[in-house]
């Protein structure tokens, strides 16, 4: 068994000693003891060496199916990540230390934080951005919550935003037992006719995602003037590598910006860890959950970084907070700030329109193909729909070949391309789908 | 030191990605970005040698000793991290085919089986993100044990008065109204004024046990009855588990149900400020209310996250629950509790005890009287343990102690390490009666002196402005 206890069985029994005791079962003699565990009782494995452990991990490991080539999104995307970008965030302090609540001796997490707030102000062109939340779910849930007062307490979500992130709102919502309500979809897109009979005056907000789950891009300008005419706010749900060539989420009338920020420099991992970021107008700020990270001076009048608006947050205001978020993703956040740094504005842009051009590429082939065609008409990102005859037998030739294929989806597949696939593999992509439809 | 975007050169950078081999598509023009954002231009020399400049003003578990009370800051085993990096793990989509991740489903289905036997439940989501995410899972799922027994008239939570801020926070994210409790003189709570709190308007308890001042509460059987009998539901914050894991089992204290903080009690790293994970374990009857992704599942339970949560960290700590196993995980929560009750007692004398007792995992110093002897706070004294090269405890809480300092030396530490820590307190101790006015200018050997945290409330700067 290995053990990262530093003190031997002698020197136990000498710390025992010296605080009065004889036995470590003195130390637990306010349990009462039939509750105690016996010996043996506990039924876990016997301890492992490293050697071992390793072994066994790696073999779990070993029975997942790794694709080389990914043309699947719907949330989780596969990004090429620089290598310093992996590199970095590994080093043990960054990997070790507790949130920053002694600025003192933190500067360092600090600083990381303050400089991701400003990448994400920027992407989104809002005023202020958190140090992060959960994921991009649990973003727009949060941001739900931000928008409501005493009369306005209904949240509208588009049924075209990603369906996790539709049930997180609901359950959040659930949880204070507010109302949620789904816009309908018209050909891919939020119905805005719909929109506009739902709005009324105890609508706190409109959530649309941009590009929406279907990879099409909404008409969230006029979503948002609905929203406003109405008295809602509006949040926006919006892919950061997007945003290297789009519009910013202000631009466009958000009033608050979230989105799942994985694609910034994080592997697929099954899904986690990833990051969610919130961003909004200095109107908003003191609503904002979360830690938020402001500059001031020190006693010597040198720039200094804390922990800043802490009265919105559990530990002061506790039942009266604006959530009950401490912990966040804050090395996820350092990593998307390194990614950023690392690309740059054209290296993000570049990864944007890659991406793009690859999906339309991808779409273009394919519907070359006898029974595909696009399900959807409108103007999209890197995801798009088709339909797909055989699809059960596309996609095991598909995965014979290394290439996972698009996700399944009602009436169709969500394919997705992002800069990471080469023009070779999506030909090679493709003939395997002309020759699994007519087979 | 500089900001990254004041090192930034309009020109620079690198170039990670190859020229488009496709013809380029741009987006429509109502959606085209009119000017690129802002973002740092520079070399990865640059790029590297700020990060490394940063980590110089980092303190992490690997820089020295880190006693933050409530946090359980323990070695983080560095054979997780290569585990949870294995390209198996890191590069499995979240919606690829079921045979294709039969690997992550067996690390979720090991740590549950693991997980569910420490803590005395029948089964767990590992959805949740972090300890408050986990405690808002845990309480939706007694909502929705009420709700489905259409009980609609229980609406309050009861919280002890020296609960994290988290607990009562997450009760009223769930809709409840919170019943503070006032603790008993002994720290614990006090059964007449949770009898008194109880009715049939009682939806559930949140407790830590060990509780928030460190010590186990000896009636947590009566507790847990008097709330069952009142038809609430008993909450366990898993906070404190570090104290008393494979010792004895919050199911077996009534609980019904606990969220863990794997980045705590299982040594997974905190990365200054998460990725945590705030895995939710429950009895039987509340399993059917458990948090799913409706994409990974098909199923329209409640979620709080996308897909199956922060997978990487449950690889670590399954990993560390391996490597300690059956004699391992006691052992562990056991050396935790000498160590606390050593560094307690080598310090006793100068600072004291806010509960002079055998304590569990950590113990609260209380100050009060100290202060009011040399007008040195327990804020001066943590301020002047950094120039010590050590990390201040937990400040200011539980809220019941006035003038607390929280310790919780971890069961990683060596006895020369809390000797060293038992020295440097009583030299403060001793400093705080000759020189009270060094410490109220301490830190003076630190990356900052002591910020001004009222301008930076008053006057918010947020962002980097050039």
């Amino acid at each position: 068994m290995a053990s990262f206890i530093p003190s031997t069985r002698e020197e136990q029994l000498e710390m025992l000693k010296a605080i009065g005791l004889e036995k470590f079962e003195d130390l637990y003699k306010d349990v009462p003891s039939d509750m105690l565990l016996k010996d043996g009782q506990l039924n876990l494995p016997e301890g492992k060496s490293e050697m071992e452990v390793s072994e066994i991990v790696r073999q779990m490991a070993e029975k997942n199916v790794l694709f080389k080539t990914c043309l699947r999104g719907a949330g989780a995307y596969d990004h090429y990540i620089p290598a310093i970008v992996k590199y970095i965030p590994a080093k043990e302090e960054f990997l070790t230390a507790y949130t920053p609540y002694q600025a003192e001796m933190s500067q360092g997490i600090l600083q990381s934080i303050f400089e991701y707030q400003t990448d994400i102000c920027l992407l989104t062109g809002m005023d202020v951005s958190n140090a992060s939340v959960y994921d991009g779910a649990s973003a727009a849930a949060e941001a739900a919550a931000m928008c409501r007062d005493r009369n306005r307490r209904v949240t509208l979500v588009s049924a075209c935003a990603h369906p996790d992130t539709i049930n997180t709102i609901r359950t959040y919502s659930y949880g204070t037992n507010d109302q949620m309500i789904v816009i309908p979809e018209k050909d891919g897109k939020t119905d805005i006719e719909a929109l506009k009979e739902l709005l009324n005056g105890s609508v706190a907000s409109v959530y649309v995602q941009q590009p929406n789950f279907y990879g099409l891009f909404e008409d969230a300008e006029t979503i948002a003037s609905l929203a406003h005419e109405a008295g809602a706010m509006m949040i926006l749900g919006v892919n950061p590598i997007a945003l290297g060539a789009m519009k910013t989420p202000r631009d466009m009338g958000a009033d608050i910006a979230v989105g799942e920020a994985q694609p910034l420099g994080m592997p697929l991992s099954y899904g986690g860890p990833y990051l969610g970021f919130m961003a909004t107008t200095t109107k908003h700020m003191r609503k904002l959950p979360g830690r938020i990270v402001g500059q001031t001076e020190d006693a010597n009048g040198e720039r200094a970084f804390v922990l800043s608006l802490q009265a919105r947050e559990q530990h002061i205001r506790r039942e009266k907070a604006s959530s009950n978020i401490c912990s966040n993703q804050a090395l996820c956040a350092l990593t998307a700030g390194l990614y950023l740094s690392a690309m740059g504005p054209e290296g993000l842009k570049k990864a944007a329109v890659n991406s793009m051009s690859k999906a339309h590429y991808l779409a273009k082939e394919l519907c070359k193909i006898p029974g595909v065609q696009m399900l959807y008409s409108g103007e999209y990102f890197h995801e798009f729909v088709t339909t797909l005859p055989n699809a059960e037998k596309v996609f095991s030739s598909l995965e014979a070949n290394g290439i996972l294929g698009g996700l399944p989806v009602e009436g169709g597949v969500l394919w997705c391309a992002t800069e990471k696939v080469s023009k070779c593999e999506l030909d090679r992509a493709v003939a395997i789908v002309k020759e699994a439809v007519s087979a | 030191m500089k900001l990254i975007f004041e090192k930034s050169v309009k020109g620079r950078g690198m170039q990670y990605l190859p020229d488009c081999d496709v013809e380029e598509i741009s987006l429509p023009d109502c959606l085209k970005r009119e000017e690129a954002p802002m973002l740092p231009e520079i070399s990865e020399t640059d790029l590297s040698r700020h990060y490394t400049e940063l980590i110089k003003r980092v303190h992490g578990v690997n820089c020295g000793f880190y006693p933050l009370g409530s946090c359980t800051m323990k070695y983080n085993p560095r054979i997780d991290e290569e585990m949870a990096f294995l390209p198996g793990f890191t590069g499995v989509h979240p919606l690829a085919p079921d045979y294709a991740t039969e690997g992550c489903k067996e690390v979720l289905d090991t740590a549950k089986t693991l997980l569910t036997e420490i803590t005395g439940m029948d089964d767990m989501t590992f959805q949740p993100a972090a300890g408050a995410h986990g405690e808002f899972t845990g309480v939706l799922l007694i909502k929705q044990y009420h709700d489905a027994r259409n009980d609609k008239k229980r609406t309050k939570i009861i919280v002890p008065d020296s609960a994290h801020g988290t607990n009562p926070a997450t009760a009223a994210m769930c809709g409840y109204t919170v019943v503070n409790i006032p603790s008993a003189p002994n720290g614990c709570v006090d059964l007449d004024a949770l009898k008194v709190a109880l009715g049939d308007d009682t939806a559930g308890l949140m407790l830590t046990n060990p509780n928030t001042v460190g010590i186990f509460d000896e009636n947590i059987l009566e507790i847990t009855r008097l709330v069952h009998e009142a038809g609430g539901l008993c909450y366990y914050d898993g906070a404190n588990l570090n104290a008393v894991m494979g010792v004895v089992r919050p199911g077996d204290m009534g609980f019904d149900c606990i969220h863990l903080n794997l980045h705590k009690t299982f040594a997974t790293p905190h990365g200054g400020g998460g990725p945590g994970s705030g895995a939710v374990g429950c009895k039987k009857y509340l399993a059917p209310y458990l948090p799913q992704s409706k994409l990974m599942t098909g199923k329209d339970a409640f979620q709080v996250k996308s897909f199956a949560g922060n997978f990487l960290v449950v690889v670590k700590a399954l990993t560390y629950i391996l490597t300690l196993g059956k004699e391992g995980i006691p052992g562990a929560a056991k050396n935790a509790v000498l160590n606390a009750n050593y560094l307690m007692r080598k310090i006793q004398g100068t600072f004291e005890p806010a509960f002079d007792r055998i304590c569990m995992h950590e113990f609260v110093l209380d100050l009060s009287a100290f202060k009011k002897e040399t007008g040195v706070s327990a804020l001066d004294v943590a301020k002047t343990l950094i120039d010590n090269g050590m990390h201040p405890p937990t400040m200011y809480f539980p809220l019941i102690v006035h003038e607390a300092l929280m310790l919780e030396p971890t069961e990683t530490e060596s006895r020369e390490t809390l000797d060293w820590a038992a020295e440097v307190y009583r030299n403060l101790y001793t400093l705080a009666h000759e020189d009270p006015d060094y410490m109220h200018a301490s830190p003076h050997k630190a990356q900052i002196a002591r910020p001004d945290e009222v301008k930076a409330a008053r006057n918010p700067i947020l962002k980097y402005q050039a």
